[in-house]
């Protein structure tokens, strides 16, 4: 679905080398050296090899990797606060590499705002001149920038807050001023390097909640760096596995999750949670008979025995889902003489949309005996999920 | 086995070097000393053209809003001695001098400082410069200072300069390196200039530590301003070097005790001054 999308981003090649030497780390790296090789033979450390992806726009991209993995070294080079040894890295059409140090300025204005990992909030300044800043280095008018400030701060929810010191606040309102003062800046790529690891971890699930509400609203094209392979898969719309400095695997949390690229990112996916992130499409069965609000209780209790269901949907001629109809309550209605089913559909039944996940699906259960309906946005009948399915693909994922 | 090792000639070198300066760069030396003094002479006259009630008034009121109560009840005790024992004038000279002293050693110094927190070349450069004009014997600089700028205060002023810079600069360059580098990177992340980076991030952020510097500078400058008494500096050194002079202890005591009220003072204000930034 993501291939159709433009990329904002194109990196191409990227590789970093830290140390005196970085040709020969590379030129041994082109022989198939491998990093800690190379480190042994030339005391280089190879922290990027060869990384080549496509950020598009207004998707959430996350890079997940463990300690050591480059992905800081890649977010910063994207930026570069880090110098990037080779490789191209384009963003409109501008080779950020290969910037004068004031075009690279001015690209830094435009493009990027970055959120950090422990905030680094300016302890001299208040809320609102830490929301300021990027606008003030650029020479916006102070009236503007009060009131893009204002705006950015209460995007964050963070109104009243504007006179006060960093230090006056937690550590989840810090790293609010945090994004407020990346989102001020207005830029067109927003970059956050681990800026959830140092919450605890309420605050972090709440902050996430936040990102992905934010994010739907801005549609602000945002890079987000974390070593946490649940909160990559419960926010990203995709997610760069690396290791080593190299690109183990490309693709969406469901991905990642159902077909790891190789043993490295299975290990890796075993402790998740699944249930959170296997969603409903993938252990819904379409639906074995449904009644149609035409018919009379005779046909659809006959549509329940021959396929042993206690319970049937009803949807109208657009397979509009309209409710439930249970056994008991059409035997009765087909003995008392009614023809119709009308008064018999009950609308409180379980429904979801093909996106939720598991979890949430297994909770419901408790309620009800009916499989679970899963409709699209038009309300349409997509197929439904019964309790054993849900069962079925949290052990199968376990597997895998 | 017989053979001599030559001397070598490094104090001979070094007359022939500062004569050379002297000589080449009289007119220099002659500008810089004739504003050092019109600057010491305006400080000086109007400190002394205040009556010495309203100063003390004045120095206790700054204690008190800077500090609080003990430090201003502090102050009227210990400038009243002063005044009582007659030692108001020199202490005054003494002050101007130290004044001065710290605010040429703090323009030349943040610059200085400035330059070896960005520049890692500029850095090992300076440090052993540093290292060698703080453990050199504060005397030697006495010495230079007259064929430079003749015996009297000017000399006094260079020879403290020389001795009180090194913590400020010290100071700057540390406040600096040690601002966080995440906060560092954040203001290049936003597309700062160095100047932007320096001025709104950096400088701040380095102020306590910068203010700690400056403290130093001023109770250096305090001790070497008596010493300086030595090359014809007046003040409170020069009481105390009457004295020595004419074998009274007793009016030494009084005229050390004095120096000893300054820089208690001078030190509590300035720190409580740093502290009131930190608060912020």
């Amino acid at each position: 679905m993501t291939n159709a999308q433009q990329a904002k981003i194109q990196v191409r090649n990227l590789s970093k080398v830290f140390g005196s030497d970085t040709k020969k780390a590379l030129q041994l790296r082109d022989q198939g050296l491998n990093r800690s090789q190379i480190l042994e033979q030339t005391g280089q450390t190879l922290g990027l090899s060869n990384i080549d992806f496509d950020v598009h726009e207004g998707e959430l991209l996350v890079i997940m990797g463990l300690s050591g993995s480059g992905k800081s070294t890649l977010i910063r080079c994207l930026n570069r606060l880090i110098e990037p040894t080779e490789g191209d890295i384009i963003i409109d059409g501008e080779n950020i590499p290969q910037l004068s140090e004031k075009a690279l300025l001015q690209c830094r204005r435009k493009h990027f705002s970055m959120v950090f990992q422990n905030f680094a909030l300016f302890p001299h300044r208040t809320v609102r001149m830490n929301a300021e800043y990027g606008l003030e280095i650029r020479g916006i008018p102070k009236e503007e920038r009060a009131k893009k400030a204002a705006d950015a701060l209460k995007q964050v929810g963070l109104e009243g807050w504007e006179d006060s010191y960093p230090n006056q606040l937690s550590g989840g309102m810090q790293q609010r001023v945090g994004l407020a003062r990346a989102l001020a800046n207005d830029s067109s790529v927003l970059l956050m390097d681990e800026a959830f690891s140092a919450l605890d971890p309420l605050i972090r699930r709440d902050m996430q909640q936040e990102l992905i509400e934010l994010q739907h609203r801005m549609q602000k094209t945002t890079i987000f760096i974390t070593h946490d392979l649940d909160e990559a898969l419960n926010i990203g719309d995709r997610i760069i596995l690396l290791r080593d400095g190299e690109v183990v695997q490309i693709g969406t949390p469901e991905e990642i999750l159902t077909s790891p690229a190789d043993d490295y990112v299975a290990r890796f996916t075993q402790g998740v949670d699944r249930s959170r992130v296997v969603t409903a499409r993938r252990a819904m069965r379409p639906v074995r008979a449904t009644a149609r609000i035409e018919d009379g209780p005779r046909t659809v209790l006959r549509k329940m025995v021959e396929s042993s269901l206690d319970s049937i949907y009803v949807i109208d001629r657009e397979r509009k889902l309209l409710g439930v109809v249970d056994a008991e309550r059409a035997d009765e209605a087909a003995k008392a003489g009614s023809d119709s089913i009308r008064e018999l559909i009950d609308d409180d039944y379980p429904c979801v949309g093909p996106d939720e996940s598991l979890s949430r699906l297994y909770s419901m259960f408790t309620k009800r005996h009916c499989p679970i309906a899963v409709v699209d946005e038009e309300q349409r009948l997509l197929g439904v999920v019964v309790k054993g399915a849900v069962l079925e693909q949290l052990a199968t994922a376990g597997e895998a | 086995m017989n053979f001599e090792i030559p001397r070598i000639p490094l104090g001979s070198w070094i007359e022939s070097g500062l004569n050379f300066l002297t000589t080449e760069f009289s007119g220099v030396t002659r500008a810089i000393s004739r504003t050092t003094q019109a600057g010491i002479n305006l400080l000086n006259d109007g400190l002394m053209w205040l009556p010495e009630w309203a100063l003390l008034g004045l120095i206790v009121l700054l204690c008190w809003r800077l500090s609080g109560h003990r430090l201003a009840i502090g102050a009227a005790l210990g400038l009243a001695l002063i005044w009582n024992l007659g030692l108001w004038n020199p202490m005054i000279q003494t002050l101007t001098l130290v004044v001065i002293a710290t605010l040429v050693a703090v323009v030349i110094a943040l610059p200085l400082g400035i330059l070896a927190a960005v520049s890692d070349r500029f850095y090992r450069v300076i440090m052993p410069v540093l290292d060698f004009m703080q453990t050199m014997p504060a005397f030697v600089y006495l010495i230079p200072a007259i064929p430079f700028f003749g015996i009297g205060s000017v000399s006094g002023i260079f020879a403290t300069v020389i001795f009180a810079m090194p913590p400020a600069i010290r100071f700057t360059t540390l406040g600096i390196r040690q601002v966080p580098t995440e906060l560092v990177e954040a203001a290049d992340a936003f597309g700062s200039t160095r100047t932007q980076k320096l001025v709104k991030v950096q400088l701040p952020l380095s102020l306590p530590t910068l203010m700690g510097g400056i403290n130093q500078t001023i109770m250096l400058s305090l001790s070497m301003v008596v010493i300086a008494a030595m090359i014809g500096a007046n003040g409170l050194g020069s009481e105390v070097w009457r004295a020595i002079q004419r074998l009274r202890p007793g009016d030494g005591f009084e005229a050390g005790l004095a120096v000893v009220i300054m820089a208690m003072l001078l030190d509590r204000l300035t720190q409580s001054f740093r502290g009131r930034k930190r608060a912020k």
